[in-house]
């Protein structure tokens, strides 16, 4: 048997062994007790149209500005880990390591309740309170992506903007910048999925009736009901905002690419 | 040809223990055509990256336009806008269009209106003969075609002085002529020109003056025909005979 041919048996077996693994699995589940638990109708249609005018507004809401403070955040950090001074450089690598080191769970809490505590401050209202300490975080871990795409633009780009009289500041702006956002939009994609689903962590910080997001209002709706469907029907409702969204950055990315080329 | 708009005094450049630029001592006179030639390592890069403070010399003076760019309370960023450069690998902004490319400086540093700099880029662009490529992006364009829109963005500060950093070095050989076509035409128009190149026609042909430069310093220099047609120096001649066989 030439070694061609022995592959082919090796992979026919493993086909062979997943497709009875499969059929055992779809034979032996209780699909009428499982649909009963995770897909029940009557409690589906409970979940409309608070999911979408609710649950699914707040977590777009932390998302979107969570992301746009998290990007502005970024961009400045990277900014100063590129920096001939000395102490941006420093201030910003020690804000990105803590930022990113520590869980996003124990931020929210140490920012969300034990600020307040501490200062006697309070948070003007339960936006704010989640989507800073998301926007926080966020730049953190952008920082870096931002930087990554900043250092992978030709080091010519920079000295032929500076060639023709443009200030450091004035070629990062018009022309290193732009670039780099073109390289990063994949990375910058995941950012914004991750963020997505990084709201479901705000709900610690405790929830009005007004402020609950997706995941939240699914387990709320498990309480109430007994059921596990409103958890599937929130799952589905985060899918139908993530892969839109991983679609348009796959096609941003094959269009700049036929730009470049 | 007597007003001097390039001048260096006692320049030197070292990167870490690397003596680049051993005391260069060097005047360049209004509408002059200089050609800087020597080997690979010889300094001639650097020595036209100090002239518009792309490198910042260790030692030493230098002078454009009348102003020392090297003076500690030099405004660089518009004392460079004397000076125009064009590099061996282009660098021309990949995001923007042709017609982008040449106007960016003159919308972002000049703070031109964007009709008056589109006209401005039109001229020029025609001038290298690319006026049909406005609209293109640089990846859609031939090294050649690139070079000469570098050239045009370059020239859109109109600048004293021009800079060229082996600008045809990059190029596939059929592509050489067009650009320095653009170069030998620029040069009969009167612009002062810096000229680092491995083209001895170019050389030859179009300079004014030709110096040969090795281990940071220049070796010999005078008229072309002298320079490379009868040099005195042995390692001119060294070099000269290793360029000129291929």
């Amino acid at each position: 048997m030439s070694r061609r041919q022995r592959l082919q048996l090796v992979r026919g077996g493993i086909y062979a062994l997943t497709i009875a693994a499969l059929a055992l699995l779809f034979i032996s589940v209780d699909w009428g007790a499982l649909g009963g638990a995770l897909f029940k109708w009557d409690v589906v249609q409970k979940q409309f149209p608070d999911i979408l005018t609710n649950a699914l507004r707040n977590t777009i809401i932390f998302t979107i500005f969570g992301f746009i403070g998290g990007l502005s955040l970024g961009l400045l950090l990277a900014v100063m880990r590129l920096s001939k001074s000395r102490p941006y450089r420093w201030f910003a690598a020690t804000y990105i390591e803590i930022l990113r080191g520590v869980p996003l769970l124990v931020t929210l809490l140490i920012l969300g309740f034990g600020i307040p505590i501490a200062t006697g401050w309070s948070w003007p209202n339960p936006y704010v309170q989640g989507a800073v300490p998301l926007a926080l975080v966020a730049g953190a871990y952008i920082a870096e992506t931002v930087r990554a795409g900043i250092e992978a633009v030709p080091r010519g780009q920079m000295e032929a903007a500076r060639s023709l009289g443009m200030s450091y500041t004035r070629a990062m702006v018009t022309v290193i910048i732009p670039q780099a956002f073109r390289i990063i939009v994949p990375p910058l994609t995941n950012e914004f999925v991750l963020l997505i689903k990084d709201t479901s962590l705000i709900s610690v910080l405790g929830v009005t009736e007004r402020t609950l997001d997706l995941a939240r209002f699914g387990r709320n709706g498990v309480n109430d009901s007994a059921n596990a469907t409103p958890l599937v029907v929130a799952g589905l409702v985060y899918l139908a905002l993530t892969i839109p969204l991983t679609q348009l950055a796959a096609w941003m990315e094959r269009r700049s690419k036929v730009g470049r080329r | 040809m007597s007003e001097p708009l390039v001048e260096l005094r006692q320049l030197h450049k070292s990167f870490g223990d690397n003596h680049v630029l051993r005391g260069i001592d060097l005047t360049v006179a209004k509408g002059e055509v200089l050609c800087i030639i020597g080997p690979s390592g010889s300094g001639k890069s650097t020595l036209l990256r100090c002239v518009n403070l792309l490198e910042q010399p260790t030692g030493g003076q230098v002078f454009v336009a009348g102003v020392e760019l090297t003076h500690r309370d030099c405004d660089i960023d518009k004392a460079r806008r004397a000076t125009g450069m064009v590099f061996q690998q282009f660098n021309l902004f990949s995001h923007l269009s042709v017609r982008e490319n040449v106007t960016i400086s003159l919308r972002k540093v000049l703070k031109m209106k964007r009709a008056e700099a589109n006209a401005r880029a039109d001229v020029l662009l025609n001038r290298v003969g690319l006026a049909d490529k406005a609209s293109a992006y640089p990846a859609q364009l031939s090294g050649g075609q690139q070079q000469r829109v570098a050239i045009a963005r370059a020239l859109a500060m109109e600048p004293s002085v021009m800079l060229f950093d082996e600008a045809t070095s990059a190029l596939d050989p059929e592509l050489v002529g067009d650009v320095l076509g653009v170069m030998r035409e620029l040069a009969e128009e009167g612009m002062t020109m810096l000229v680092v190149t491995h083209e001895m026609g170019f050389a030859r042909n179009v300079a004014d003056r030709v110096i040969f430069m090795d281990g940071g310093v220049i070796v010999e220099e005078g008229k072309p025909a002298q320079v490379i047609n009868e040099p005195r120096e042995e390692r001119t001649k060294k070099f000269l005979a290793n360029v000129l066989e291929n």
